[in-house]
């Protein structure tokens, strides 16, 4: 049994499976509309928890919120089911697949057999549509992946109760009410607004506030912790900025993409602008990776390119303060 | 970024054939997309990252050998699981699975316990208790 689901390729995981899931529905939005309904643009910086051994900083909100606050915002109902029970989990997908549901499944990405052995760790928050069942495997689309591919009965149990922080317990979404008509105008001003007070919170560890701790953080940390620890929190930040599918940046440039959506559906000039600074932004952190990486590779020591990077840091949750309190009074 | 610039640098990503979507401007400042094969400065930190696991490993593997460390930890290291992640997997709180880093309790841990540790592993039990001959 399969769904005549289209696969589309996407930057990032939760972005992909929402926009394919509601192509199928008969909405067409893109990724980067998915991810400006969502308010999908964040910083935050929690110290106490750690992700493979180095402080947690991330440029995306919790999992699963994306989608959340895109179907709020539009109007669609979805559903969610965890079960206790693989057998139980297993059965109900078979069944959406038999009612010709393509849904959707949170993962695991460690046990998954078609990532490259380097880009496997214990990361749960991983999402991908499951559209069919053929000669008993499921057919899989991994909005991160160029094509399809197929996972068996058994990998696919695996993954689906992966543990750990985030343990999807079997996890399964999908719309069940989706409207014709969506008013797109009101959801975005709505998204950009929340965006805005978002990035500019009053609170230590988000938005530009948390990046200037992180800025404050890369000067003290080849004295506090060594130079080798820094160099592997910095590869953290590296990673968490260019490597979870954030389309570059740390996702600027698909909020920038968005912005430039929106500016032709609100019927605002200035949101374009805003769109070329905030690709100039993108720019501006793929500059920051790539400074963090030549420390990296020379190991140079000495505490004046720590200083540097962390400058630029400053520098770049200044000129995002300047953006987002420009972005709040555009919409 | 523009479009003509997405880094095509060689990385890992090749191993699986894989290609991962961009977004970039065009030359009329629209935005688009663009699939590039890797980037340098993520490959290097993605290297250092593996480095960082490598060291744990061995490390792991030391302190096992000295007699310091369960082969519980070994695995666990070899896994790129941390203490909470293996308690997940085994169905244990955090400060049992502890206990099992020390040498002298894993000696005295019953087959039924260990089944879960050579299940989560993927080994079997000999492998486990035999770990350091």
């Amino acid at each position: 049994m399969t769904t005549d689901f289209k696969h589309h390729q996407a930057a990032h995981c939760e972005n992909g499976v929402a926009s394919n899931l509601l192509k199928f529905n008969g909405l067409n939005l893109s990724e980067p509309m998915i991810f400006g309904l969502g308010s999908g643009i964040f910083f935050v910086y929690i110290p106490f928890l750690k992700v493979n051994h180095a402080p947690a900083i991330s440029y995306r909100p919790q999992p699963g919120i994306i989608f959340s606050r895109v179907a709020k915002r539009l109007g669609i109902k979805i559903k969610r089911r965890k079960f206790s029970n693989p057998e139980d989990a297993r059965k109900a997908l078979e069944e959406n697949l038999r009612q010709g549901i393509p849904t959707g499944l949170q993962v695991g990405v460690y046990h998954l057999p078609y990532f490259p052995d380097h880009y496997r760790f214990h990361f749960n928050a991983h999402n991908l549509v499951v559209f069919g069942k053929e000669n008993g495997d499921f057919l899989v689309s991994d909005p991160v992946m160029e094509n399809t591919t197929v996972l068996t009965p058994a990998e696919l149990e695996k993954v689906r109760y992966a543990k750990g922080t985030l343990a999807p317990r079997g996890q399964m979404y999908f719309p069940v009410n989706v409207p014709k008509e969506v008013d797109l105008k009101k959801a975005i001003t709505k998204a950009i607004k929340s965006t805005c007070s978002d990035m500019l919170a009053p609170v230590p560890i988000v938005g530009v506030r948390g990046e200037r701790l992180v800025a404050g953080k890369i000067r003290k940390w080849p004295e506090k912790v060594g130079v080798r620890k820094t160099n592997h929190y910095l590869a953290q930040i590296v990673r968490m900025q260019e490597e979870i599918g954030t389309g570059g940046g740390g996702f600027r440039y698909i909020y920038a993409a968005f912005l430039q959506e929106a500016s032709d559906i609100l019927k605002n000039p200035e949101l374009k602008n805003l769109s070329a600074e905030m690709t100039e932004i993108g720019d501006e952190w793929r500059d920051f990776a790539l400074n963090a990486s030549r420390i990296l590779k020379n190991r140079k020591a000495g505490t004046d390119v720590y200083d540097a990077l962390s400058d630029q840091l400053y520098g770049l949750a200044d000129r995002e303060e300047v953006f987002f309190k420009k972005l709040k009074k555009a919409v | 970024m523009k479009k003509e610039e997405v880094p095509q640098d060689k990385s890992n990503l090749a191993s699986a054939h894989m290609r991962e979507l961009c977004y970039a401007v065009d030359k009329q400042g629209n935005y688009t997309t663009a699939l590039s094969t890797g980037w340098d400065p993520k490959t290097i930190a993605l290297d250092n990252h593996m480095q960082d696991l490598k060291e744990r490993e061995e490390e792991a593997r030391a302190q096992v050998k000295a007699g310091t460390a369960s082969p519980i930890l070994y695995f666990m290291e070899a896994q790129r699981m941390d203490l909470y992640v293996l308690a997940g997997y085994v169905g244990m709180w955090g400060w049992r699975v502890k206990r099992h880093l020390k040498p002298h309790v894993f000696k005295r841990l019953s087959d039924r316990v260990l089944r879960k540790y050579a299940d989560t592993f993927e080994i079997s039990i000999e492998e486990l208790k035999n770990f350091n001959q």
